[in-house]
């Protein structure tokens, strides 16, 4: 967040006033703040996202802690500690104290966070639950300041309670958050625990340390390069909302239609632009800022029939299979695992690419059903697992196929864990919680195809597990009757049971034998049932 | 087809087990040939009119997850055998399953099943046993129960005792495992009736219809044993006694017909032991039912009555039948059953004084 937030700060100007608490309020539960619970892990979420961010955009390698504890019943602290580049004094009050304000919402880059939602959301929630001010200490390298700020709720503007400034002799930077806020703390599934846990999976090259209620964990990093920087790209017009397209115009620098539509998307030429304007009946040098809102409808409309090519998937940075066959490892002990990283493509003009880690055997849990891990943007996804992209694309998969037993309509089951990424400059989530991935076919298909890429690499190796462990039962079941066939024969054929018994164990440890076939049908027909006994 | 074993039972178990010894010597996998004992692997003679087995065997390895228990099951069925031989003691088919139940190596690992699944498995075994050695279960020294009852004008010596046959109260005598060594003293009998079901006989012998026609009557009740089965065809075959059967008008009652006359697919490895291809059917006909007014007991099919009247009609056996195809069609018209149990409706001994008494001397019957 620096020359961004320079430029996000112009554009903010523009914004027209919301009522924040209202629209705060009214949002709760698509925030993410809709029971004590949930709030306490969105709040560590939004705050570790923002750090992870920053650090990374920074070129610096992630040192993270998290640190959660109860002060009073149902009232806790939560501070998160990044080491990233920190805010200039000036931004600070901005950056935290006024929603959607953020340096992401108007670009197209794949990012964590996107609306300026994020750290503000959750200062403003701690305040309306518990009416203490956020404490932020931030330091770019310099000096170091540490100020108390609440968010006017009607103005939606910081308010400054308490500002100090220290001197910095280690050359300390970075971002210290912390507030106090209702909450209700659990550990397993859905927790600030399995978030983290998930986080570190996503991100090998960050060091996590998590001083929760129950003690400390640390989430050791695995590897020591940082992903390449992902690139920010202009909108492609196939895929802006007609929301997004309205404020577009609104705060667009270009003169007239044909110098926004050229300017502030990618892929749009003098001539597309001129079609464009066409088909919308609209007069190319109409100033942008003066479309009414129907005529902004047939914008929109015409920017979706006219043809274009696709938009640059250079813009994209993924993990790598690298990175994501070390970190499902780090986190799962698996014994084996195997990434699938796909070629970017697009889904409604938005560039995205998906990647797959599958992980088996090891620590992982025998007989059960596939552990499922989401993430979108790196961002572990933890709710709405029912309605998500990537669920579908898993049951869609047929796993039978890879060595794994699947009823129909259900994940696998198996020692088997899942990871997906999915990454794009614009996530579709279901919901502004964002939880789940909206299930477009070209989307859920590319999943697919990662899985099933990767279920075959998987599949060899499960298959010689499978055969070694079922070559184990077979010697053990030998091995059991043995006994009984050498006295059994040795009393038939009047010789020696001993010798008999070591014959049989030659050929059982030369382990040809146990290589069986199927028994040919020695199955009485069906006609003798009335025959049972004579 | 089987082989008859000449060589005595004791020498032929313990070839059996030297070979498997042999291959187990050579390092190889040890398996039996078995002959498979289903109605794809039998066949039809219409020269003797008797079901023969067919010569289709499955290998039954020792060392193949799908084989291993019953190959156990089989070679320790071998083994108690060999040592009653040895022993010269008999037992019974349930004694064999506690004998495997305990195991020969005392290593307590299960070679059959817990209660009457297990049961199931040791009868098996042994029946892979006879079919392997060509030798009767009896031969093996391993009887099955004493079952049915006989009464009739014939006077029989079995183990040194004399059994007068008319002298067997009310429950008759009952028909052993092995009845090789019963001796016929005195037959005054002209004929023998069969029936599956006790109730008809206890009728009949309350009736006392063996001495007022001079006959043999015999009731199994279920499908006949073997006992049952050799008794007969040696009544057929030394005495010269016509065989009357009794049974229902259903595909079931008709089958139990066909065991007797032509052999059952199970046991095709010894038919010429046990058919009785001069068996007749004396039991209800669809013309029974219309001649003495029983449509009015008519139970109806179930769907798997039906599907196994399809199947008997269909057997090899009944194809060139004219008289029993002709019952087919008409039971399958009916598309129900009619049980002898019905007639007495005519009065309590209309079985004894007219049904049979009319059948008979009109020879209305089925062959």
């Amino acid at each position: 967040m620096t020359e961004q937030t320079v430029i996000a700060e112009e554009l903010a100007k523009q914004l027209r006033a919301v009522s924040v608490a209202e629209f705060f309020e009214k949002n709760r539960h698509l925030l993410g703040y809709e029971n004590p619970t949930k709030a306490l892990i969105t709040i560590v979420k939004e705050f570790t996202d923002n750090a992870l961010d920053a650090a990374e955009e920074a070129r610096i390698l992630p040192d993270i802690k998290v640190v959660v504890k109860e002060v009073a019943p149902d009232r806790f602290k939560v501070r998160v500690e990044d080491n990233g580049p920190g805010i200039v004094e000036e931004k600070l009050p901005l950056a935290f104290g006024k929603l959607l304000y953020g340096s992401k919402f108007h670009r197209l880059k794949m990012s964590r966070g996107t609306q300026g939602l994020g750290a503000s959301g959750g200062i403003l929630y701690a305040q309306l639950t518990t009416g203490r001010p956020a404490k932020i200490i931030s330091s770019t390298g310099k000096e170091i300041h540490e100020i108390e700020l609440m968010i006017d709720v009607s103005k939606n503007e910081p308010k400054i309670i308490s500002h100090k400034e220290e001197k910095n002799p280690n050359k300390w930077h970075g971002i210290k958050i912390e507030v106090e806020a209702e909450g209700r703390y659990i550990e397993g599934k859905q927790s600030i625990l399995e978030y983290l846990k998930q986080t570190a999976m996503s991100n090998p090259y960050a060091k996590i340390v998590y001083d929760g209620p129950n003690g400390k964990v640390e989430f050791e990093r695995a590897v020591k390069e940082l992903p390449p920087l992902p690139k920010e790209i202009k909108p492609h017009p196939y895929g802006v909302e007609i929301g997004l397209l309205r404020r577009m115009l609104e705060i667009t620098n270009a003169r007239n239609l044909i110098g926004f539509l050229t300017g502030d998307f990618s892929r749009v030429g003098r001539s597309s632009a001129l079609q464009i304007c066409k088909l919308a009946k609209l007069d190319c040098n109409k100033k942008p800022n003066e479309l009414t809102h129907g005529e902004i409808e047939l914008l929109h409309k015409a920017m979706q029939m006219v043809k274009l090519i696709g938009p640059p998937t250079d813009c994209l940075s993924p993990l790598g299979e690298k990175l994501l066959e070390e970190g499902l490892k780090k986190e799962t002990k698996a014994e084996f695992v195997v990434a699938v990283t796909r070629s970017p493509t697009v889904y409604r003009g938005n560039p995205f690419l998906v990647e797959v880690c599958l992980g088996f055997g090891g620590e992982l849990p025998q007989d059960q059903t596939a552990q499922l891990f989401r993430f979108a943007n790196k961002v572990p996804l933890l709710y709405h697992a029912g309605d998500c992209a990537t669920t579908e694309a898993v049951i869609e998969t047929d796993w039978r196929r890879y060595g794994f037993s699947q009823s129909s309509g259900q994940l696998p089951q198996g020692q088997l864990a899942i990871l997906i990424h999915f990454a794009s400059v614009w996530v579709p989530y279901t919901s502004e919680g964002k939880q789940a991935i909206a299930s477009y076919p070209e989307i859920v298909k590319e999943i697919k195809l990662a899985l099933q890429e990767a279920g075959r690499k998987l599949a060899t190796y499960v298959r010689h597990k499978n055969i070694e462990r079922e070559r184990a039962l077979r010697q053990n079941l030998f091995e059991r009757y043995l006994p009984e066939v050498s006295a059994a024969l040795s009393e038939i054929s009047e010789t020696p049971r001993n010798s008999i018994e070591i014959n049989l164990k030659k050929i059982l440890n030369k382990g040809k034998v146990i290589e069986s076939v199927k028994e040919e049908g020695i199955e009485d027909g069906e006609e003798n049932r009335n025959e049972s006994e004579e | 087809m089987v082989k008859k074993t000449e060589m005595n039972p004791k020498s032929k178990l313990r070839e059996i087990g030297l070979n498997l010894v042999n291959y187990i010597k050579k390092g190889e996998n040890p398996f039996l040939d078995i002959p498979i004992r289903a109605l794809s692997n039998v066949i039809f003679d219409p020269h003797t009119n008797l079901i023969k087995m067919g010569d289709k065997t499955a290998k039954r390895y020792l060392f193949n997850v799908a084989h291993i228990r019953k190959f156990v099951q089989t070679i320790d069925a071998a083994a108690i055998s060999k040592r009653l031989l040895e022993e010269n003691k008999h037992v019974s088919l349930r004694q064999v399953y506690y004998m495997m139940k305990g195991t020969l190596s005392g290593s307590g690992v299960e070679v059959v099943s817990d209660g009457d699944e297990g049961q199931t498995e040791s009868n098996k075994a042994v029946e892979d046993l006879e079919l392997i050695t060509g030798l009767t279960r009896e031969q093996l020294n391993i009887n099955a129960k004493k079952l049915g009852s006989v009464a009739g004008k014939v006077i029989i010596e079995d183990g040194g005792d004399t059994i007068d046959w008319s002298k067997q109260g009310s429950g008759g005598w009952s028909v052993p495992s092995n009845v090789e060594n019963i001796k016929f003293k005195k037959v005054n009998a002209k004929f023998v009736l069969y029936m599956e079901k006790d109730a008809i006989w206890e009728r009949l012998n309350e009736d006392k219809v063996w001495n007022k026609l001079d006959c043999v009557i015999i009731a199994s009740q279920g499908q006949a044993t073997r006992g049952i089965r050799r008794l007969l065809q040696r009544m057929s075959d030394e005495l010269r006694l016509p065989i009357y059967v009794l049974a229902d008008f259903d595909p079931w009652g008709f089958y139990i017909y066909s065991v007797l006359k032509f052999g059952s697919i199970a046991l095709s490895h010894i038919s010429d032991r046990l058919a009785i291809p001069k068996a007749h059917y004396l039991g209800l006909t669809a013309d029974d039912v219309e001649k003495y007014e029983l449509t009015k007991y008519v139970i109806k099919f179930k769907d798997v009555d039906i599907k196994r009247l399809k199947e008997v009609s269909e057997y090899e056996w009944f194809k060139n039948r004219k008289e029993w195809q002709r019952q087919f069609q008409l039971m399958n018209k009916i598309k129900g059953k009619v049980e002898l149990d019905a007639l007495v409706t005519k009065g309590v001994s209309f079985i004894s004084e007219k049904y049979i008494p009319e059948k008979i001397k009109s020879v209305d019957v089925l062959n």
